[in-house]
Parts: C-alpha cells; sequence; structure tokens
C-alpha cells in the first residue's frame, strides 16, 4: 500500500515536472472548448432536445468532457510502449512487482494532478462565459466515483493497447487507431447522445462510453437511483475486466520475453 | 585566422520560482587571444567555465555583449552565413547528420547546402570515406550507426566543404580508445597537410596530449593560460611521482623530500622533487622494493593545479 | 531562390523514399491518420443527422468547407508538421548546428522534415470534396475555380504562417510547445465550421487577428455564390492570396525576432 503510494506520487510529479506544458495544454482546451460549444449551441438553433441533452445540458458537457480529456487520458498514452521498445521493460519484468500494478498507481497519482491543473481552469473559464448546469450533492458524489472508474477503465484500454509493443516495431498506427477508437466511441468528438440510437446504446455497452459520457451523465443528473448504480456497475464490470485482460497479455509478454530475449 | 579581444558574454538568469530575482552571469569574462592560421589548439575549462559560450560566440550562433571578435576577417554575429561557408564545427554530443536517412543522403543534402561543386564534393567524400572508413556503413540510416560510427560521420559532414577553420566540441566523447586514435589521426592529417586551423574543446587530456601545441585554459569566465604545453609542464609540473611496488602491503611509506600521495595494496605513489635517484636511495633503505617507476606529470594533474592556482593570462602568455 | 527550392526537393525525396522503405509501418501509420482525421468529418455527419442546417448552412456546404480546411491542413502538416518537435529539437540542443550552415535558419527548420504519412488526410478530405462537389449545385465560373484553386496554397501558407510563429514559443520556453496546438489544430476545426456560428469576440479573434476566416470560409462564399451572413464587404472573398502573403510576411519576422532573441540569450 505504501508502495503504491509512493508511485502515485511519482506519477503527480512526472507532469507537475513541466508546468508550462499544462498551462499550453489548458490553453488548448479552453479554446477547443470555446469551438465546441458554439458548434453545439449552433445545432440548439433549430432544436430545443437532442437525445435527453438540452442547450444547457450540451454546453457543460462540452466544458465537462474537455476538462476530462487529460484527466482520463484520451490522447495516446505512449509511455509503456516506448519503455517496451527501449528495452527497460526488461528489468520491470524482473521485478517482484507487478508492471500493470506499477503503472496502475502512477496513473493515479498522475489523474489528480491533470484534474486539479488541466481540468479545473478550462471548466471555470467556461462557467464564467456560459450557463452551465450543476449537480445536486448527491450526483456530485457519484460524479467523482464515476471519474475515478473512468480513469481506471482508460488506464486498462491504454496498458492492452501499448502492450502491443511486444509485438509489434512500429506500434504507432496501433496507437493512433487505438486512439481515435476512443476518442469517438466515448463521447470525446461529439456527445453520445447525438448519435443514432443503436450507435449510441453500443457505445455505451463498450468500455468507451464509461470514459466520458457516462461521468457527465451523472454529472448532468441524468442518472438517478438504479440508473446510476447500474452505469457505475458497468464502470466497475469494465475496469475489473479491462485490468484482467492486461494481466493476460503481460503473462504472454513476459512468457514471450524470457523465452525469446524481447 | 581568429582574434579576440576583450570579448564579454553576459546572461541574465532569473533564479526562484515565485520572485524570480534578476542574476546577471558572466560568462565570459574578457578575454583575448590570437590564433593564427594552421595552428592546432585545444581550448580547456572545468564545466560551465565559458568554453562553449566562447566557442558560440566565434561560430556565430552567440552575440557577444562586448568586446571585438574576428574570425577569418569577418565578425562572426553579423556575417553568420558569409563565415558558414568558410567554417566548419562539429558538436560532440550534438546530432548534426539527418537521423532517419542514410548517411550518404545527409552528405548528398550538405553538398546542396553549402553549394559544394560536384567534382570537389567527389573528391573530398573520396578521400574521407577512405581516411575514415566510412564505407561499410554509408548506407545505414545515422539512428542505426554506432556512437564511434556516427562521430566519423559527422566529422566528415563538418569537413565536406572544405573549411579553412574546424571548431570541435568534444569530438571524441564517449569514444573507445581506437575509435580516439583515429580521429586524432584525421585531425592530424587535415591540419598538416591541409593547412586547416581547428580549435578543440575537450576534457580528454590523451587529445591535448596527442594534437594540440598550444593550449588555452578557461576558468570561470577568465583566460588563465594561454601558451604551449611543453611550458605549461615546465612551470606547473616541478613535481613528478614516484610509483613503487612492495613486496606487501604496508602503511604510507614516511620519506624525506617526498609524500605519499596515493596507496593502492603493495602499490605507493610518492610525490617528491628533485633528484629521483636520491629518493629511490631513500625508499630502498625505508622498505624493501620489488618495482619502481617514475612518472612525469600528467596533463590532467596540471591542469588541476592550474585551477587550483589560477593567474591570469598576462602572467603566463609565452607570446 | 531557385536554388533554395532544389535543395528542398532534395531533401523531401530522400526522406520520402526513406520512409517508402519501412511499408507496413507507412501503411499502419498512414490507416491510422485516415481514420483520426476521418472522426471530424463523423462529427459533421452526426450533427447534420440531428439538424438539417447549421445557420444558413446544409451539410454538403459543410462539407466543402470541412474538405478545404481538412486538405489544405494536412498539406501544411505534411510539409511543415515536425515542427510540433521543434521544443524537442531546441532541448537537444540541435538548433545551434543550423546557425552554422550557411542558410537561412527557417528553412532549414522547415526543409528538414517530411511526412509522407500524412497523405493519408490529404486523400480523406479530397474523398469529403468529391463528394461535396457532386452533391453542391455550383455555378462555375472561371473565376470561381480561379478563387478556389489559389485559396488552397493560401490556406496551406497562412496555417504554415501560424505553425511558425508559434514554434517561435520554443525560444522561450521549452515546453510551452503545446500552445501553438490551440491555434493549428483549433484553427482547422474552426475553420470546418462556417464563421458565422461562433461568437463576436472568437471570430474576430481567430478569425481576423489570425486569419483563420481566409482559410477557407471567405472564398466558400465566393464559390458557393451565398450572402455573407455576417454581412462583411464582398471584396473580402478575394482576400485569400493577399491575407497569405501578410502572414507569410508576419511569420518570417517574428522568427528573425526570435531567432535574435536565441542569440543574445544563449537558449
Amino acid at each position: 500500500m505504501r508502495l503504491d503510494w509512493e508511485i502515485a506520487k511519482r506519477g503527480w510529479r512526472r507532469y507537475a515536472a513541466y508546468p508550462w506544458a499544462t498551462v499550453a495544454g489548458a490553453f488548448t482546451n479552453t479554446i477547443f472548448g470555446f469551438l465546441l460549444a458554439y458548434i453545439l449551441l449552433a445545432v440548439y438553433r433549430s432544436r430545443t432536445d437532442v437525445g435527453g441533452f438540452d442547450a444547457a445540458d450540451a454546453v457543460t458537457y462540452v466544458w465537462l468532457s474537455q476538462s476530462m480529456i487529460m484527466t482520463v487520458y484520451i490522447f495516446s498514452w505512449w509511455e509503456l510502449a516506448w519503455r517496451i521498445r527501449d528495452g527497460s521493460i526488461t528489468t520491470d519484468l524482473l521485478r517482484p512487482l507487478n508492471p500493470q500494478r506499477y503503472w496502475l498507481a502512477f496513473d493515479l497519482g498522475r489523474a489528480p494532478y491533470h484534474f486539479l491543473f488541466r481540468g479545473l481552469p478550462p471548466f471555470v473559464l467556461g462557467a464564467l462565459v456560459f450557463e452551465l448546469r450543476y449537480p445536486s450533492p448527491l450526483d456530485a458524489v457519484a460524479f467523482v466515483v464515476s471519474l475515478t472508474l473512468a480513469v481506471v477503465v482508460s488506464f486498462g484500454f491504454r496498458f492492452i493497447y501499448n502492450s502491443v509493443a511486444f509485438w509489434l516495431l512500429d506500434f504507432r498506427g496501433v496507437v493512433t487507431l487505438a486512439t481515435t477508437v476512443v476518442v469517438f466511441f466515448s463521447g470525446m468528438a461529439i456527445p453520445l447522445r447525438f448519435m443514432p440510437t443503436a450507435l449510441r446504446d453500443l457505445c455505451y455497452a463498450l468500455p468507451f462510453g464509461s470514459v466520458i459520457q457516462t461521468p457527465v451523465d451523472i454529472w448532468l443528473g441524468k442518472r438517478d437511483g438504479a440508473a446510476l448504480l447500474g452505469v457505475l456497475a458497468l464502470q466497475l464490470f469494465w475496469a475489473v475486466a479491462l485490468l484482467a485482460i492486461g494481466q493476460l497479455v503481460l503473462q504472454r509478454a513476459t512468457r514471450k520475453v524470457v523465452v525469446q530475449g524481447g | 585566422m581568429i582574434e579576440v579581444e576583450d570579448l564579454r558574454k553576459e546572461f541574465v538568469v532569473r533564479r526562484g520560482r515565485l520572485r524570480r530575482e534578476r542574476h546577471v552571469v558572466h560568462a565570459v569574462n574578457g578575454i583575448s587571444f590570437r590564433v593564427d592560421r594552421g595552428e592546432l589548439l585545444g581550448y580547456l575549462g572545468p564545466n560551465g567555465a565559458g568554453k562553449s559560450t566562447t566557442i558560440k560566440m566565434l561560430t556565430g550562433i552567440l552575440v557577444p555583449t562586448a568586446g571585438r571578435i574576428s574570425v577569418a576577417g569577418l565578425e562572426p554575429s553579423r556575417k553568420r552565413i558569409e563565415l558558414a561557408r568558410r567554417i566548419g564545427a562539429m558538436f560532440g554530443q550534438r546530432i548534426q547528420l539527418w537521423w532517419d536517412l542514410p548517411l550518404r543522403d545527409s552528405f548528398d543534402l550538405l553538398r546542396h547546402i553549402y553549394r559544394i561543386p560536384a567534382d570537389r564534393h567527389r573528391v573530398n567524400l573520396a578521400r574521407f570515406r577512405d581516411v575514415l572508413e566510412l564505407d561499410p556503413f554509408l548506407d545505414t540510416p545515422v539512428r542505426q550507426l554506432s556512437l564511434g560510427q556516427r562521430i566519423r560521420g559527422e566529422l566528415t559532414a563538418a569537413m565536406l566543404h572544405s573549411p579553412e577553420l574546424l571548431f570541435l566540441d568534444e569530438p571524441t566523447i564517449g569514444l573507445d580508445v581506437v575509435a580516439k586514435q583515429r580521429v586524432r589521426d584525421f585531425l592530424v592529417e587535415i591540419n598538416r597537410e591541409d593547412g586547416v586551423t581547428v580549435m578543440l574543446t575537450t576534457h580528454d587530456l590523451g587529445d591535448i596530449e596527442r594534437l594540440c601545441n598550444r593550449l588555452l585554459v578557461i576558468d570561470h569566465g577568465t583566460l588563465i593560460w594561454d601558451g604551449g604545453i611543453a611550458e605549461l609542464k615546465e612551470r606547473y609540473g616541478g613535481e613528478r611521482t614516484l610509483v613503487i611496488d612492495l613486496e606487501e602491503p604496508a602503511p604510507p611509506l614516511k620519506v624525506e623530500g617526498a609524500v605519499v600521495e596515493r596507496v593502492d595494496g603493495p602499490r605507493q605513489w610518492l610525490r617528491f622533487r628533485g633528484s629521483a635517484s636520491e629518493l629511490t636511495a631513500r625508499v630502498a633503505r625505508a622498505a624493501r622494493l620489488v618495482d619502481l617507476q617514475v612518472a612525469e606529470p600528467d596533463i590532467e594533474e596540471i591542469v588541476r593545479r592550474i585551477y587550483a592556482s589560477p593567474e591570469t593570462v598576462s602572467d603566463t602568455k609565452s607570446v | 531562390m531557385v536554388d533554395a527550392v532544389l535543395v528542398w526537393r532534395r531533401l523531401v525525396g530522400a526522406q520520402i523514399r526513406s520512409q517508402l522503405q519501412y511499408r507496413l509501418s507507412f501503411a499502419l501509420d498512414a490507416f491510422g491518420s485516415f481514420w483520426i482525421s476521418f472522426i471530424d468529418f463523423l462529427v459533421v455527419l452526426v450533427i447534420f443527422r440531428n439538424v438539417p442546417r447549421l445557420n444558413a448552412w446544409d451539410v454538403h456546404e459543410v462539407a466543402f468547407l470541412y474538405a478545404l480546411s481538412s486538405i489544405t491542413f494536412a498539406v501544411t502538416d505534411m510539409l511543415i508538421g515536425q515542427l510540433d518537435q521543434f521544443p524537442q529539437k531546441i532541448r537537444d540542443g540541435n538548433f545551434d548546428i543550423l546557425l552554422v550552415r550557411p542558410r537561412g535558419t527557417l528553412f532549414q527548420v522547415i526543409a528538414g522534415d517530411f511526412a509522407l504519412r500524412r497523405i493519408a488526410r490529404v486523400l480523406q478530405g479530397s474523398i469529403v470534396l468529391a463528394y461535396a462537389l457532386s452533391t453542391l449545385a455550383i455555378h462555375w465560373t472561371v473565376l470561381r475555380v480561379l478563387v478556389l484553386l489559389v485559396s488552397m496554397p493560401s490556406a496551406v501558407v497562412i496555417f504554415s504562417s501560424i505553425w511558425v510563429v508559434g514554434a517561435c514559443i520554443a525560444f522561450w520556453t521549452t515546453d510551452g510547445g503545446e500552445f501553438t496546438n490551440a491555434f493549428t489544430y483549433g484553427g482547422t476545426s474552426m475553420a470546418q465550421y462556417p464563421f458565422d456560428i461562433y461568437a463576436t469576440w472568437l471570430r474576430r479573434l481567430l478569425g481576423f487577428v489570425i486569419p483563420l476566416a481566409f482559410v477557407c470560409y471567405f472564398p466558400a462564399l465566393y464559390v458557393l455564390g451565398k450572402p455573407d451572413p455576417l454581412g462583411l464587404p464582398r471584396f473580402l472573398e478575394f482576400c485569400s492570396p493577399a491575407v497569405a502573403l501578410a502572414s507569410a510576411v508576419v511569420a518570417g519576422l517574428v522568427w528573425r525576432f526570435a531567432v535574435r532573441h536565441y542569440r543574445s540569450a544563449g537558449g
């Protein structure tokens, strides 16, 4: 437990060491927040409701999702793949600490940093310019839980696609594709609620919906009672499932490295 | 070839996270020297002494704060492009070749960047390919080259356009003994046969010993030595070292006229001045010797002594 | 000048050759690039599944804007996208050697890298352009064709200028590189949609001060024969080349200023 805490601190520090990068990133998120907000507002000139979202919901969605990008780390995460490529992974595998556990702890230390320093500033700015929706106290708590689960689900997925580097020398294309999938099917590019019903339900069922759309739904109070517990349970399910799959992949990879020498 | 007069460079550094106090660093604090065509000189100094800063000003990368500077008759900061045609530079730890391209392609690109006539390029390249043995890896992408191979490629890149003056910043760093020798031989050849003036900064005293006839030493922004190596040894090298091998390990010997500098098992290093034979006799009386050697002071030791008691260049100038 | 073009061509040629050697990785890269840019178009389709028009623009017209923005941005990315790596270059100390070569630094940095895989994005944009052109009822005139053709290289120059100015940040702070993304990637995203949907302050800042409105909005208005929803003077629709030229000049000046700072402050 103590070890996890130390690793988590390292995760925090790794990103806190580059304050300008964080500021620049928050700035970019803010710009995109404005762009997307106006694009969606243009949609609401013709309609009042899209898939259960009204204009205020949609704009809140934009600002929340922009704030969540780095917390949940949607865009390409390469750290593990690089370690595999340059060979330092072999020393990690020889240590008594499970690499997946290490990186998970690392990620859970990183996420709060990004939440506070890349997430809050754009959201606050968006809140000043637009009329946003705010959660009830219960929903706020549920949101925090959901967000944490979202980080784990996202991590589980990132761990798996990084592990491709064990087999593929040039994994850039795979990482890009994986990112594409997450960005679109999580609701990052456009709220899932705007999509055709069948597609939307598929996304909700897949781990991707749990990563952005679900936490935002909770914030906006779209999930009550049983439904709330249901989506949280689904997130938990995916978190566990993806971690388990990642573990399996890791074992196969370890065997490969040990047998073939990487 | 190079004339430097009272050259200065100041940097403004802001310390501290919140208050950001202004702090002026005098990286180069009024140095003056002259280099004639055809010299091969070494430029030495501890880290942070101002070596890189001086080189950057000489090559036109950095603009001086004050002072006069003339390289190949041009003012580097103003006539950067014109000067660039006549000088070559190689920064040992940094890469000027194109990472993903075969070595051959880098040379071809440089031909066009420097506008080298085709036949001269061919002649030059053939020569470097021969002297530096580039053929085995001429078609390999630079990123796949070993350090030694890459350095040879970088040297070629620096010389391809037949510059009159070559600046080298730590060219042999990280190389094995064989590779270092190859680089040194190359530098000697271009200096002696082509008359290329070479200014070389290095921490490697082997480079200095084997290549340079003149040494500039800088410390804290000021020149503390400008002169030949022999004189340097003479002035600072008064002390020699007697290395003795005893029959068995013993505590440091107490012998008149010598100070035990180091002990390693049965071997001891004694520093002394004056007659070696007299000291040997005294040592033989004090202990049972198996073998002995007299070591001349090496540059490293001498340089260490200069740093320890710096004098300004006006005291040491031999010109 | 001609000689600079020749050098550039050789640099680019050498890199294309080198990148094509790794065919599988190139294919995967290109495939990935294609899809990640396709998302933006999917978003357009999803939006128009919900509404018939965005202000006065229908799906075909927005597809047209999208295609123009996307293609020109992808070409820019192909030519100078490696500027995103410029902060790393400065960090590694690899900029100095450019100052010891008898060429302009900006030229060397821009010619230094060429990413062929981005061509997938150009392809994707072209497909959408073909779709848009086939579904739009454009009354083609010689002038319209001219405006369309001239607007595209102008857009590349405008995007390039933004990118270059953004890269200059690396001379002052090495991890602020992401600021540029807001204006390059943000810029193309913004230009994919009609400018009249954005609030006035945003439109003025990112459409005119940073002249993204001239990337495709104004030329498109002319080609489509659409009255400007913003009610601005019609001559603006012909200004892309002039704006491109001005942007290039500004970018060159900012770069010179930045390099001068680097050369006196030491980097």
